[in-house]
C-alpha cells in the first residue's frame, strides 16, 4: 500500500500506462483518465479488514477523495453557479450541487410562516400556507432545469474558449425528483375565470422574482415544488416551494414562491423582456422563448480530462429536450464526417436528462468527437452554424447548438469545433 | 386598453391564447414514464377546502406589480429634479454618476443595441416605461429594496429617462404620464416563434 498522498490514477490506468491496453482488450472510462487538473487523494492507510469501521451517524457524508464542488461565478447577489458536470453519474443531480442562479441571493424563510396568494382572475382567492399545500394529492416527476443562458460560452465565434470544461460551459443544468402538488390542482381549488390566458409567478426573494406564463403550460405540466431528490427542497432551489415547469427555461421557474396572480395578459415584467429575450438578426428580440430545444454534450473525454493511453475508451454525455424525450444520441469520432448511434442509458423520461455512451477505440491520432440528440418531434441538435444562420451570432440565451471536443494526439482534450467552424 | 400595450400585446396573445381554461378530469395521475400529469384521483372533491380566502386588504398587501398599460401604478408623483437627488442617493453607487460606469447594469444605452452590455440598457431594450416602474420598485436599490416610497421612484424612473433623453428636464411623472410614454424598443419584442417540429429556428 502506497504510504503518502498520491495522484489520482486508478489501478486501471496505471496497468494501461504499464502494458498498454489496447492489446489487453480493457475498456477505459473517465475513471481510468486522469485531469490536467490533478487533485491529491488520500492515501489508503489502513487495511480496513483489520481494524473496525466508523459508527453509524445521523447524517451521511461524501467519500474523502470523491468531493464535487459547484463553480461559483462571483461573490455576488445576483450570480451563478455551475454543476460538476464531468464528476457525475447517471442522471440525477446531488442536491447539494445542484446550480444556482439567483437574482438578489438565497433568502432565509421559515417554511411554517411561509405563504402563497393565489387571486386576480379566479372565483376564489385564497392564501395556502405549507401545510395547506401539503395536504393536496401529490405528484412527482424527473425533470432537468436548465437556465436558457446556459452554453453561452460558446457563441461568439471570436471568443471561442478551449480550456473549458462541461461544468464551465453548460453546468447552469441539473435534473432532479421533484416533488409537490400539480399546479392545476390548486387554480382548480381557486376557480379560473373564463377569459384568462396567463398567470404571474412571484417570489419572495430581495428582487421579487416576478414571471408571466401561459395558463395552458400552467394547466398541463406545471408543478408546485415542495420536494427534491427525496426532502424538502433546498434553500437555493426555491424553499419551501417553487414554480417548476418541466422543459422551460430555468428563470421562469419562479423559486420562493409567494404569489401567483390569475391574469387575462402577460405582465411584461424586466425578465421577460430586457433579459431572458432572445435577440434575432432581423433586428427584432424573441420573447417568451420559454421551451429548451434538443442538446446534448459528451461530459467524457472532455476537458480537464487527459486520455493516458489510445484503445477502447467509452465516451460519455448528456441528451436532453424540453419537448419531451430524446430518441437518439449520435456521436463522430471524426470530427463530423461520420456518425453512429449511441447507446441510450434507461431511463429515458420525457424533459429528463438521458446519459448516452459510445465505444471507441482511438487510434492515438489527434481528432474531434462530438453529438447530436435528436428528440421525439424529429428536432435534431443543430450545428453553431445553422444557429448562427437563424439567429444571428449576436443572440443571447438558448445556445443548444453541437457541442466538440479535440483530442490531441499528447491525450490532452480540449473543447473546440477545429475545422467545423 | 391603453395605446401603448395595444400593438405589441395583440400578437403576444394571438400567439399564446389558449383555448377556454382546461379543467382537469380525472384519470390517472401520472404518464407512461412516471411523469406527473395535469389530474386528479377519480372522486376528488369539487373543492378540497384547504388554504383560506384572500381579502381585499390581504391581496392588495402584495399585489403590486403594473402592467404595460399601468394597471397597478400607485398615486403619487415625481419630478425628473427630485428623481435627481434619488439617483444621487440610492442608484449612483452602483449605476454610475451618468448611468453608463457600472459596475451593475447600464441604464443609459449607447451604440447597437444588438450589443451587449451596452445595447442592453433600459432606453434601448425595455418595452415600457410603466414596467420599469414595477422593476425599481420591487428590486431596487439592491442593498435596501421597497424602501424608497411611491413618489421616489416616480421621481427616479423620471430622471432615469431623462439620462436617456426620453424626457424633458422639468418634466413631472404620474400614473397616467408615466403610462404614455413610448420607449423606443417598444415594438422590438415579439412572441415566441418557434413552431415545434424539425425547424431549426
Amino acid at each position: 500500500m502506497a504510504t503518502g498522498p498520491r495522484k489520482q490514477f486508478s489501478r486501471r490506468a496505471w496497468l494501461a500506462a504499464a502494458s498498454g491496453t489496447a492489446a489487453s482488450g480493457l475498456v477505459m472510462t473517465r475513471f481510468d483518465a486522469v485531469k490536467a487538473t490533478v487533485q491529491e487523494v488520500p492515501a489508503q492507510s489502513v487495511d480496513p479488514t483489520r481494524v473496525p469501521g466508523r459508527f453509524v451517524s445521523e447524517v451521511g457524508r461524501r467519500a474523502p477523495g470523491e468531493q464535487p464542488r459547484r463553480l461559483v461565478r462571483t461573490l455576488a447577489l445576483s450570480s451563478s453557479s455551475r454543476t460538476p458536470l464531468q464528476d457525475l453519474q447517471g442522471t440525477i443531480t446531488p442536491s447539494d450541487l445542484h446550480f444556482e442562479r439567483h437574482h438578489a441571493g438565497v433568502p432565509d424563510i421559515v417554511a411554517e410562516e411561509h405563504e402563497l396568494l393565489v387571486h386576480g382572475m379566479v372565483e376564489r382567492p385564497m392564501v395556502f400556507r405549507m401545510a395547506d399545500l401539503r395536504r393536496y394529492p401529490q405528484a412527482s416527476r424527473i425533470c432537468f432545469i436548465e437556465c436558457s443562458g446556459n452554453g453561452g460560452g460558446a457563441y461568439n465565434r471570436n471568443r471561442m474558449p478551449t480550456a473549458i470544461s462541461p461544468q464551465q460551459l453548460d453546468g447552469l443544468l441539473s435534473t432532479s425528483e421533484w416533488t409537490g402538488v400539480m399546479l392545476s390542482t390548486i387554480l382548480r381549488e381557486v376557480g379560473v375565470r373564463p377569459g384568462a390566458n396567463w398567470i404571474l409567478a412571484e417570489g419572495r426573494d430581495a428582487a421579487v422574482m416576478a414571471r408571466s406564463v401561459p395558463l395552458d403550460k400552467a394547466m398541463d405540466d406545471s408543478m408546485l415544488a415542495y420536494g427534491q431528490n427525496g426532502e424538502a427542497i433546498r434553500p437555493e432551489q426555491g424553499y419551501p416551494v417553487r414554480l417548476l415547469l418541466p422543459g422551460w427555461e430555468g428563470n421562469a421557474q419562479v423559486k420562493w414562491l409567494r404569489r401567483i396572480e390569475v391574469s387575462d395578459r402577460p405582465t411584461m415584467t424586466r425578465d421577460e423582456t430586457s433579459r431572458y429575450t432572445d435577440p434575432l438578426k432581423d433586428g427584432t428580440a424573441r420573447q417568451f422563448s420559454f421551451v429548451m430545444d434538443a442538446k446534448s454534450i459528451i461530459t467524457f473525454p472532455s476537458y480537464p480530462y487527459v486520455l493516458p493511453d489510445r484503445g477502447w475508451w467509452e465516451i460519455e454525455g448528456l441528451a436532453w429536450t424540453g419537448r419531451g424525450r430524446i430518441t437518439r444520441v449520435e456521436v463522430s469520432t471524426d470530427g463530423g464526417r461520420s456518425w453512429a448511434d449511441a447507446v441510450l442509458q434507461p431511463p429515458i423520461l420525457s424533459k429528463s436528462t438521458v446519459r448516452f455512451r459510445h465505444l471507441w477505440n482511438w487510434d492515438g491520432r489527434e481528432t474531434v468527437i462530438l453529438s447530436r440528440a435528436t428528440d421525439e418531434t424529429g428536432y435534431v441538435q443543430p450545428t453553431v452554424q445553422q444557429l448562427w444562420d437563424a439567429r444571428g451570432e449576436g443572440t443571447s440565451y438558448h445556445h443548444n447548438h453541437q457541442r466538440a471536443w479535440k483530442i490531441a494526439s499528447d491525450g490532452n482534450v480540449t473543447f473546440g469545433l477545429g475545422d467545423l467552424l | 386598453m391603453n395605446r401603448p400595450v395595444a400593438g405589441m400585446l395583440a400578437a403576444v396573445l394571438a400567439a399564446c391564447t389558449p383555448e377556454a381554461p382546461a379543467t382537469p378530469g380525472a384519470s390517472d395521475a401520472t404518464g407512461p414514464d412516471g411523469e406527473a400529469v395535469a389530474a386528479l384521483p377519480t372522486g376528488a372533491p369539487e373543492q378540497f377546502g384547504f388554504g383560506t380566502h384572500a381579502s381585499e386588504d390581504r391581496i392588495a398587501l402584495w399585489d403590486i406589480d403594473v402592467k404595460p398599460d399601468g394597471e397597478g401604478l400607485p398615486p403619487g408623483s415625481g419630478s425628473v429634479e427630485e428623481g435627481r437627488r434619488v439617483y444621487q442617493l440610492s442608484c449612483m453607487q452602483c449605476h454610475g454618476p451618468t448611468g453608463t460606469e457600472g459596475p451593475n447594469d447600464r441604464l443609459v444605452a449607447a451604440g447597437e443595441w444588438e450589443q451587449w452590455p451596452q445595447g442592453r440598457a433600459f432606453g434601448a431594450f425595455w418595452p415600457y416605461a410603466t414596467t420599469f416602474f414595477d422593476y425599481t420598485r420591487r428590486a431596487m436599490p439592491q442593498l435596501t429594496p421597497g424602501t424608497m416610497s411611491n413618489d421616489d421612484v416616480y421621481a427616479v424612473v423620471a430622471y432615469v429617462l431623462h439620462l436617456n433623453g426620453l424626457l424633458a428636464p422639468d418634466a413631472v411623472l404620474d400614473a397616467e404620464s408615466l403610462a404614455a410614454i413610448e420607449m423606443p424598443a417598444r415594438d422590438r419584442f415579439v412572441p415566441d416563434d418557434r413552431a415545434g417540429g424539425p425547424e431549426i429556428r
